[in-house]
């Protein structure tokens, strides 16, 4: 029965919208068979208290995360194009040209 | 009328308790602890029910008695609930083919209360309408789950079904009091419910790949006269103990 | 080999260089394997005392005397529920399932708080575990919010948010009944004298028998000794027992002006021993409650999964 190889259920990670426009965050984690059980076991787990509006849940196995020795090539790469951050237009924010109609 | 209004109370408000009562035995015993949080949702969901209607009960009555002095002080034969909610967990199969059982009465009935001509009582109903839904996707989806499951699961499920299934005919009792109030547009009249809640259990008991009992006996009534089984005893007697022992005290 | 023992040193000094600079670990990060199981050891054992903790206060739900305090009771060993569930969830992180746990609980292999062995014996109980358990536990806890673990962090601060509620609640009832006369208070009293030693013990030995401390208290995953946290409860609840005229059981106990703290006698180490070795007054019953509750719910389980299968085929075959 799937690769559980004891008595244990699936693992499923959870991401809570707690307003309109709000991103989804992880929340945590919780077991379950199959979706309808997980989002209901999510549910019951992690907005029992304080507004929720809306949920996902989604198979642990299924999320792809970056390791650690991928953080050089992953990451630092940012810091030498300027041109990605805002900081970089900021003459322009000030300049003539955008005061004008 | 009033008084015809009360009893009417406290037969929602007592269903909604002991169901309530018997869901928190459950807490820290079940199955899966994902599911110990699900049932003290519901459970909790129940009993804070019971409570408003309790409230709404004890100040029509206007005889100073507060939702605990009706809930402590109050023998089994004075209890009104159903026969189906007292009846004990059993194992999980048990557990959740009665909540299912009621659950799916519940959604009709509290869908029906939002507009009873009692305006707190259909106050109550909307909130509580919005719980019972929840309640009913937890059970029904259990149930097929269990239903369709193993082979022991199955088994266990329909052994639950067989024992339950001659509560359910109580459940479609209307007497005069229930008559009565639903003229007045305050009560609905729960034999009105019967068709469609037969509909919706066989549709999920036959996709759940089990079957419906053969009906037919008609001894398993009395809940709403408080003619009760003798589990209910029991379980009030549990639920009083410290209540009773220690009048003078406040909790 | 030589090579890769090298490696690991300096892996192990940037490690412990990156706690040093107040950096949190996270799963993927590499860490010293005695890290690894000191923190299983310890987020499995807290995880083990929520669920085992639900046990004593379970014991009164059906029992609890208002409608208020059955559905406030419930909601907190429900909380518990939630907590055991983050912890076991932050335990998983780090290589070592929920099942394993459990089974390492069932065993009797694992320790869980040494509290949840003692019996509760009347309603002001739930009062007492929640002023003095639950205060015990968030002095402990809010100070371990602070630890290297991440994920363990982070349960903790949702938890002690939590944990707050529980105190208050408490303490409540603790409050209602010695206002309410002198039966209340003879309840409260009762009920303390049996758990003022029980609750000291929770802070585990003293620092000098205490045989993981230093490597723990390195790592961040200890971040205060159990003697001093014991004592900042003991002057904490003190003076909250003196304020509700309650007798405190120890004759030794005596302010000292110079520290400005009380000094108790000894704990009965002998006891405390027992309980943590599983001869408690209730070591046997907690673990067969949850013995029985994961047995008895495993053709559920075995149900649940099965259905899952079968829905699986169903949908492939359809398409």
């Amino acid at each position: 029965m799937s690769e559980s190889k004891n008595d244990q259920l699936d693992l499923w990670e959870v991401f809570i919208q707690e307003s309109d426009n709000s991103p989804h965050q992880h929340a945590g984690s919780i077991r379950a068979a199959d979706a309808e059980t997980a989002i209901q076991n999510a549910r019951d787990v992690f907005a029992r208290r304080g507004k929720t509006k809306n949920m996902w849940v989604v198979k642990s196995e299924h999320i792809i995360a970056t390791k650690p020795e991928d953080i050089p090539s992953f990451f630092d790469q940012a810091s030498d194009k300027v041109y990605r951050h805002p900081q970089f237009y900021k003459h322009t924010l000030d300049d003539e040209l955008w005061k004008k109609p | 009328m009033n008084e015809k209004t009360f009893e009417y109370l406290l037969r929602l408000a007592d269903d909604r308790l002991i169901l309530g009562h018997r869901l928190s035995e459950l807490c820290a015993h079940a199955p899966i602890l994902e599911e110990d949080i699900a049932l003290a949702n519901i459970g909790l969901d129940c009993i804070g029910q019971a409570k408003f209607l309790y409230e709404v009960a004890a100040e029509l009555e206007g005889k100073n008695r507060t939702p605990d002095d009706i809930v402590y002080f109050r023998e089994a034969i004075a209890y009104k609930n159903l026969l189906l909610v007292e009846q004990p967990n059993g194992d999980f199969a048990q557990t959740i083919v009665r909540q299912f059982l009621y659950d799916s009465f519940g959604i009709l009935l509290f869908d029906k209360l939002q507009n009873s001509s009692f305006v707190p009582l259909a106050g109550i109903a909307q909130k509580a309408v919005k719980e019972i839904r929840y309640h009913y996707r937890h059970s029904s989806q259990w149930l097929l789950r269990l239903g369709d499951g193993t082979e022991e699961s199955h088994q266990r499920t329909q052994e639950a079904l067989n024992n339950l299934w001659k509560f359910t005919d109580e459940i479609f009792l209307s007497d005069e009091t229930e008559n009565l109030l639903t003229e007045e547009g305050i009560a609905v009249r729960s034999s009105s419910l019967k068709e469609e809640w037969l509909k919706i259990v066989t549709e999920l008991i036959t996709k759940a790949t089990l079957s419906i009992p053969e009906s037919g006996v008609k001894v398993y009534k009395g809940g709403r006269e408080g003619k009760h089984s003798e589990h209910l005893g029991h379980l009030l007697a549990e639920m009083q103990i410290v209540a009773r022992s220690y009048p003078e005290i406040q909790w | 080999m030589i090579e890769k023992s090298e490696n690991i040193a300096s892996l192990e000094e940037q490690f412990n260089q990156r706690i040093a600079n107040g950096e949190t670990i996270e799963p993927n990060d590499w860490m010293p394997e005695k890290y690894r199981k000191q923190l299983v050891r310890l987020i499995s054992q807290h995880a083990h005392s929520e669920i085992i903790g639900m046990l004593p206060e379970g014991n009164w739900i059906t029992r609890a005397p208002s409608l208020r305090r059955k559905l406030a009771l419930l909601a907190k060993v429900q909380d518990e529920a939630g907590h055991g569930h983050y912890l076991y969830s932050s335990a998983e992180t780090l290589g070592t399932s929920r099942e394993e746990m459990f089974d390492q609980l069932h065993e009797g292999k694992a320790k869980y708080s040494s509290i949840f062995n003692y019996p509760t014996l009347s309603w002001a109980d739930m009062g007492m575990i929640g002023w003095l358990v639950d205060g015990a536990a968030i002095i402990n806890q809010t100070t371990m919010a602070k630890c290297s673990y991440g994920p363990y962090s982070r349960a903790l601060i949702r938890i002690c948010k939590e944990e707050n509620f529980h105190k208050k609640q408490g303490m409540e009832i603790i409050a209602t009944l010695i206002a309410s006369g002198e039966k209340g208070k003879a309840m409260v009293q009762e009920s303390f004298t049996r758990f003022w030693w029980p609750t000291l013990m929770m802070f585990g030995p003293h620092d000098s028998n205490s045989p993981n401390s230093a490597d723990m208290m390195k790592w961040k995953i200890k971040l205060k000794s159990n003697d001093e946290l014991r004592q900042r409860f003991i002057d904490m609840t003190v003076d909250q027992a003196l304020a509700w005229e309650l007798r405190i059981p120890d004759d030794k106990l005596k302010f000292n002006e110079t520290t400005r703290s009380w000094e108790t006698g000894e704990i009965d180490w002998e006891e405390f021993n027992a309980v943590i070795n599983g001869s408690g007054p209730c070591n046997h019953e907690r673990l067969e409650a949850r013995r029985n509750a994961h047995d008895n719910g495993k053709w559920v389980r075995d149900a649940a999964r099965a259905f899952e299968e079968k829905q699986r085929l169903k949908n492939k075959s359809a398409a």
